[in-house]
């Protein structure tokens, strides 16, 4: 065999560590790819909700000494309310503004709420409290593994269903699907656009809180800057999957998760390389395949 | 039930709408036909709130419609079939009409109007899961009227209807026009082909550039020498 101290165990666990990362990309990816889609827009600010999510989640748990499980409903609508905030501050005034100027104000918008977290939570990094629960160690056959590792695959299948069903089958999500395509002929057949690009922002905010919840316990430091890499990457795996697409994202979330871990993990002497296998793949894909795994040709919004 | 008054509508500076006064009388057919770049389309928009006009009026039943948001003109039975047909391409056929009935609660009376839409067309039924983005442009030219016909709207505006469509599906949307006027609609309709148009029309108003060059009776202006050497040209010699 190539690699000697590969042994399957070891091998089960990078796998599963990969596929968990790869979800919790996942998560934080639809959020790009369907504001994207709905405003074509690139929300530079979500990697900064994903942030304030694990904050509100310390915050409740350790300072303010909620059980977790409130904790974590509080932490998900307060990251809700702060996407649509963002939305609301930062786009809506611009909805017919340039795109440079709408990208200047994503750009804003972030830089301000990663200081914003500077001022309020301070920018020593804190311990994301453990929940036995979730965090507590698994043996399975002769592989071990922190019960999170597994479940996170799982609740981010639960989520996605949820919101495939969501765009899929209810009246909200075909406005959502209207929308992305013809701001000008939903608003003719009745619908309310700027309420739909609000929940939409909920949605992906919901989303982010999610995959900030399980981040925290799957990598327990937070601090105000650690939305950037995650965030970057995400975006990342939207563009790979075909941005716009919610089924592109979840795919390029995996490749990039479990690629990255893999990497790692077959060939050590990269680690250092670790967060560049992401921008590789993204050169990658802008060479072979621009729009994405998934993606349809990009049309020009009018 | 439709009136504009002295409507004036620029483009950046440019004006398309140099100010023209029109009306549309309950239960009747009304055309408005003019060239490329008459700003017919540019009337109608402004009609829905898609774009504001510099100076003017356009009043419904009495309301002020130029204060009122596009997205509400359904629910005053106000309708635009928009130029170009402009179908939601990634939503399937059934969708795209259940679209069209976006602000309606009336859910019986919703599936009433689905299938009345159904035997207007047939070919949207067999149609209907298919994404519309798959169609013809004459099946899409079919499906964005029904669509509009799902809000069950009290005026409904068509912007070129027949554009770039079959001469055999043109008459086919002619005849579902008449057709749907016999259901008490009022209609307001934009078209190129006016000889098509004027045949169907109980009254009628030429557009050049920004103004309102000639109205009447949609049978006058066919009969009009003026009116068939500038637009019914060819076409009117071979009806
Ligand atoms: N969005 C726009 N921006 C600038 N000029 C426009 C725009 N839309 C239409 N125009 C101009 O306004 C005039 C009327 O256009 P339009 O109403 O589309 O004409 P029609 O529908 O009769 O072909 C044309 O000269 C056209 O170039
Ligand atoms: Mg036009």
């Amino acid at each position: 065999m190539f690699f000697q101290d590969m042994t399957f165990e070891l091998f089960m666990q990078h796998l599963t560590n990969g596929i968990s990362l790869g979800s919790l990309y996942a998560l934080i990816a639809i959020g790009y790819t369907m504001v994207y889609g709905i405003l074509r827009l690139i929300n530079f600010a979500h990697g900064e909700i994903f942030m304030m999510s694990l904050y509100f989640a310390f915050y409740g748990v350790a300072m303010f000494a909620m059980p977790w499980y409130v904790a974590f409903i509080v932490t998900i609508i307060l990251t809700c309310l702060m996407g649509m905030l963002v939305e609301r501050a930062a786009y809506k005034t611009l909805r017919d503004s340039p795109r440079i100027t709408v990208m200047v104000s994503a750009i804003g918008a972030s830089f301000f709420l990663q200081n914003l977290a500077v001022v309020l939570f301070g920018g020593r990094p804190k311990a994301f409290p453990t929940v036995g629960l979730f965090t507590d160690v698994l043996k399975i056959g002769t592989v071990s593994l922190q019960r999170l590792t597994l479940m996170i695959p799982i609740a981010t299948m639960v989520f996605l269903w949820g919101l495939l069903y969501l765009v899929n089958k209810t009246k909200t999500g075909m406005a959502m699907r209207a929308v992305s395509k013809d701001h000008e002929t939903a608003r003719l057949m009745g619908v309310d656009v700027n309420r739909t690009i609000t929940i939409t922002f909920a949605v992906g905010s919901i989303l982010a809180a999610l995959g900030g919840i399980m981040w925290g316990m799957k990598f327990p430091q937070i601090q105000p800057t650690m939305g950037v890499m995650p965030g970057l990457k995400a975006f990342i795996a939207a563009v790979l999957g075909g941005i716009g697409n919610i089924h592109g994202a979840v795919i390029g979330g995996f490749l990039l998760g479990i690629g990255e871990i893999l990497l790692v993990a077959f060939l050590p002497e990269l680690t250092g390389y670790r967060d560049a296998f992401a921008f590789i793949m993204l050169i990658a894909i802008l060479l072979l395949k621009p729009t994405g795994i998934m993606g349809e040709k990009i049309s020009e919004k009018v | 039930m439709l009136k504009i008054e002295n409507l004036v509508v620029s483009y950046n500076s440019i004006e398309a709408i140099k100010g023209i006064t029109l009306e549309v009388n309950e239960g009747k057919i009304v055309s408005l036909i003019g060239a490329n770049g008459a700003g017919k389309s540019t009337t109608l928009k402004s009609i829905v709130g898609l774009v504001k006009p510099q100076r003017g009026s356009i009043t419904y039943q009495g309301k002020d419609l130029l204060s009122t948001p596009t997205k509400d003109m359904v629910k005053h039975g106000i309708t635009l079939v928009p130029e170009g047909r402009r179908v939601f391409a990634n939503l399937t056929v059934l969708e795209n009409l259940k679209i069209g009935a976006y602000s309606r609660k009336d859910e019986k009376e919703v599936q009433k109007d689905l299938e009345w839409v159904y035997e207007l067309f047939p070919k949207l039924k067999e149609r209907s899961w298919q994404q519309a983005g798959t169609l013809s442009g004459g099946e899409q030219q079919m499906l964005a009227v029904g669509r509009g016909l799902m809000s069950r709207p009290k005026l409904l505006m068509m912007d070129e209807p027949s554009l770039g469509l079959a001469p055999l599906i043109v008459k086919e949307i002619f005849h579902i026009i008449k057709e749907i006027h016999k259901q008490g609609v009022t209609i307001l309709l934009i078209e190129q082909n006016a000889n098509a148009a004027l045949k169907i029309s109980d009254e009628a108003y030429v557009l050049e550039t920004g103004l309102i060059s000639m109205k009447g009776k949609g049978k006058e202006l066919l009969e009009n020498s003026d009116i068939i050497k500038a637009y019914l040209g060819e076409t009117a010699g071979h009806k």
